[in-house]
């Protein structure tokens, strides 16, 4: 047993050092209103690798995450300022549409949320559809390689045409991952997907998750220390809107840098 | 923003600026046309009495009472009794029945006016309300509001003002009743934890609390007796000249309207009759105006469209 | 002690009397109107025009008009109120949106009889003719603000999640927004069901519109009598054969006002209760 964690361990450090980054974010604000949530952010994240953001309730987590794919102005009175780079192309220069950044960095957000009025079918094909996709085939394709990626075909397979909110809430989650796969990105943003869900479910989100690396990138907030010493590479730690230490996985949990860092992961936390 | 967002803000703004648009076009519009009549009687379209179409004088004074008079006493009856009912669907009628009688009595709404008009006309006045003010009549004629030289026909302010209080009970009641609805467990749990009886429950806890939402019911009940013209115009006997007395006939701003559009023969007549229009427009833009100001602070959830 | 019993049987006393003042009138108007209404409808009531001699023959000319006006209205109020309902839900947090959603509360206010006069001045003067386009555009306006609310506040229960979901897989806005309206369409369709249902039993605004009109229909440039004119020109006439026919052409409008009405209801099983 420890052998094989051992050499996962490996595996994981290796491709990390394979892997160039894929976003880098420099000198990122943000705020609600007045209220300054994100300061000075200064983070590069490696691709094919799970990244996890850890830190207090109300920290910034969600904030940040919802920065790198231009969510974030959507709330009324919400502000960014800073850069954020996508294979070297700052998503927030003038002319950039950020529909087309939204397909590039899908998300996952917290509460399940497929579309209730679509069925399994329309929800996962969904992003396709209302930009225009109309080739029968390609769907059908589309549907079938991204309800197997999220490890839900076998599931739903006989389910295609009932509604998204019929399926229970852990489905409904792989749903929502299948659902954003379907659009192609190449960063996958997770915010809290295990949080709602009871823990039969979540191993399977986890390990999903583990799986989506080989292709994919994913940024995985949690509030749960061991889901992210399970299934992260990298792994930041955030504070009060900050990102205090961010390291490899391994390191940041047996051997922290800075004493915030400790004091959180070992619990001692005022 | 993308060219395309900006397109579908501009299109949906645009759509939106019909609302604004279409009450500056009352008030425009209407205020164009009238002008005529104000200009030529001034103050006293207002405060004066002669509606005289061969003499061409035009005022409106009784049909501004008489607006007033018969939504006043509407309400007079309504109230109580909306409250009442709201009363008893919430408090003492189980859930289930509740809602059943409750969507039953907010049916009542959808009825069309004609049809009350209608049925007022031919049974409720003749059959009900003429024996009653008869009575009325017969035995307490000393007092002014009941006075009448001649006999009654039971066509009259005080029989529209019955029909009208008819009309405005559903929404007044379902206002009551929605607001009745918002007032948390918690207060009432909390009142019957003093010992208070089911009586003291409801007149402090659950009355007390809804203040806001009787009161809404009271504007909108008010705002749409202003404006009710169909059944009035078939009850209330369209009589030209004031009178102080409840059982005679009488006229309000929107039964003159509709009696008079179609004799309105010269520039000045219809320009009077567009006149009694605008001001039945400002009466109930008021009304309506305070009572959105004060159904904004309680966010209703609807009970004020049926 | 006494006293509080009393005052507590008194208190449902008064709620029951309430409650059948209230209902007694219902069930008098419709027991009414069904028994007088049921001996006159027969098949050539709905289906043939007055006669020449304007007593006898049927009411086809009214129940035509009736749906001329309705989609008329229909074709004015529904589109707006549906995109003006979908501004005001989708972007709330503007002052813009505020002020629009107030002034659609106090047009629905404003009485109907001067929506009629309105429409008088600016249609009816200005083509010089009383007509079905004029009284199908007073009811339009007057289904507008009701519209635009049943559409608003049923766009704004649509969790925000489902439009960050269509935000986050990169669906340009105004699709979001389409996605939000097809969430939302029970009780948008609740609403439009509600503005038909008043808009067809409206009668004060259709006066100086559209008129009224012994004649079949023939076209919307002409005036043209709707079953609402057709009852209260036939009940106030005083002439027994036209107050009969009035009571068949009442049920007729209760038939289609009420099961409107039930439609909602039907639709919106409890959440919309009220829209
Ligand atoms: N829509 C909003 N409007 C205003 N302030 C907000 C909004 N969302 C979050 N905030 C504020 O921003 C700060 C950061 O919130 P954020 O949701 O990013 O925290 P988080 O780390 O994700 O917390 P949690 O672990 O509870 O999800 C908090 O102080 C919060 O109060
Ligand atoms: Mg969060």
């Amino acid at each position: 047993m420890m052998l094989v964690k051992e050499e996962q361990d490996k595996k994981k450090g290796e491709l990390s050092y394979l892997n160039g980054e894929i976003i880098r974010v420099e000198g990122l604000n943000a705020w609600y209103g007045k209220n300054h949530v994100l300061k000075d952010i200064n983070i590069s994240i490696n691709s094919n690798c799970v990244t996890a953001i850890i830190g207090p309730s109300g920290c910034g987590k969600s904030t940040f995450i919802r920065c790198l794919n231009r969510l974030h102005e959507l709330v009324p009175d919400a502000r960014v300022e800073g850069k954020v780079l996508l294979d070297g192309v700052n998503i927030y220069d003038e002319g950039i549409d950020p529909t087309e950044i939204r397909r590039r960095i899908g998300m996952v957000f917290q509460k399940p949320n497929p579309f209730p009025n679509m069925s399994v079918k329309d929800n996962v094909l969904a992003g396709l559809k209302f930009s225009g996709m109309k080739d029968r085939k390609k769907l059908d394709e589309v549907l079938r390689s991204c309800l197997e990626k999220a490890f839900l075909w076998d599931e739903v397979k006989d389910k295609l045409d009932l509604s998204g909110a019929s399926l229970s809430g852990g489905q409904q989650q792989r749903l929502c991952i299948a659902r954003a796969l379907a659009v192609e990105p190449e960063v996958l943003l997770m915010d809290e997907p295990c949080s709602a869900l009871d823990p039969t479910a979540t191993a399977k989100i986890e390990e999903l998750i583990i799986s989506l690396k080989r292709e994919y990138t994913v940024v995985v907030v949690t509030h749960n220390m061991q889901q992210a010493s399970r299934v992260a590479d990298y792994t930041a730690f955030m504070y009060l809107g900050k990102i205090i230490e961010y390291d490899k996985t391994t390191k940041l949990f047996e051997n922290p840098r800075e004493e915030l860092t400790e004091r959180y992961i070992t619990g001692k936390f005022g | 923003m993308k060219l395309n967002e900006k397109y579908l803000k501009y299109f949906l703004t645009a759509f939106a600026s019909f609302i604004p648009f279409l009450l500056a076009l009352y008030f425009i519009a209407i205020g164009k046309d009238s002008l005529l009549a104000f200009q030529k009687f001034g103050i006293s379209f207002f405060l004066g009495s002669t509606w005289n179409p061969p003499r061409e004088i035009f005022q409106v004074f009784p049909e501004i009472m008489g607006t007033l008079v018969s939504s006043a006493i509407a309400l007079l009856i309504s109230l109580p009794v909306s409250i009442g009912l709201a009363i008893f669907l919430s408090e003492f009628c189980p859930r289930r029945f509740s809602d059943f009688l409750g969507s039953i009595v907010e049916l009542l709404a959808a009825v069309p006016s004609v049809v009350y008009g209608f049925w007022g006309l031919a049974v409720f006045v003749p059959y009900f309300l003429y024996p009653v003010e008869n009575f009325l009549k017969e035995n307490l004629s000393f007092i002014p509001l009941l006075s009448s030289n001649d006999g009654i026909t039971g066509y009259n302010m005080l029989s529209s003002g019955v029909v009208l209080a008819i009309m405005i009970m559903p929404i007044m009641s379902s206002v009551c009743r929605e607001s009745f609805l918002y007032v948390p467990s918690s207060l009432r749990e909390a009142a019957y934890a003093l010992g208070a009886t089911k009586s003291e429950v409801i007149r402090k806890a659950v009355i007390g609390y809804a203040k806001q939402g009787i009161a809404a019911s009271v504007f909108l009940g008010f705002g749409r007796a202003l404006g009710e013209t169909m059944a009035v115009t078939m009850i209330i006997g369209n009589a030209l000249q004031f009178s102080y007395s409840l059982l005679m006939p009488s006229q309000t701003l929107a039964s003159l309207i509709a009696n008079q559009y179609a004799e309105a023969i010269g520039e000045i007549a219809i320009s009077s009759v567009i006149a009694a229009g605008f001001t039945l427009l400002v009466i109930s833009f008021i009304i309506n105006f305070a009572a959105r100001i004060i159904l904004r602070r309680m966010r209703l959830r609807g009970s004020e469209l049926i | 002690m006494i006293k509080r019993k009393i005052y507590d049987k008194l208190f449902l006393f008064f709620s029951v009397a309430a409650f059948l003042v209230a209902v007694v009138p219902l069930f008098s108007i419709i027991a009414y109107v069904v028994s007088n209404g049921l001996s006159v409808i027969n098949l050539s009531f709905l289906t043939e025009d007055p006669s020449a001699t304007g007593v006898g023959g049927g009411i086809a000319n009214s129940i035509v008009g009736s749906f001329v006006t309705v989609a008329i209205a229909s074709l004015v109020g529904i589109p707006i109120g549906i995109a003006a309902g979908a501004y005001i839900s989708e972007f709330r947090s503007e002052r813009y949106s505020r002020v629009v959603r107030f002034v659609s509360d106090v047009l629905l206010g404003v009485p109907s009889i001067v929506t009629g006069i309105l429409v008088y001045s600016l249609v009816v003067l200005s083509l010089h003719t009383f007509s079905a386009l004029a009284g199908g555009i007073a009811l339009g306006l007057i289904m507008v603000p009701i519209v635009t609310i049943t559409t608003a506040e049923s766009m704004a229960f649509v969790p925000n999640s489902i439009r960050e979901a269509a935000y986050a897989l990169g669906i340009r806005r105004i699709r979001v927004v389409a996605i939000v309206i097809s969430n939302a369409k029970g009780g948008i369709l609740s609403g439009i069901l509600l503005a038909l249902a008043r808009a067809s039993g409206e009668t004060a605004p259709l006066l100086m519109t559209a008129l009224g009109s012994q004649l079949p229909f023939s076209g919307l440039l002409k005036p043209v009598n709707t079953l609402t004119l057709f009852i209260f020109n036939s009940a106030t006439s005083g002439n027994p054969p036209l107050v009969s026919q009035a009571w068949g052409a009442s049920l007729v409008l209760l038939l289609i006002v009420l099961g409107i009405s039930l439609g909602v209801r039907f639709i919106a099983k409890g959440r919309y209760r009220y829209l």
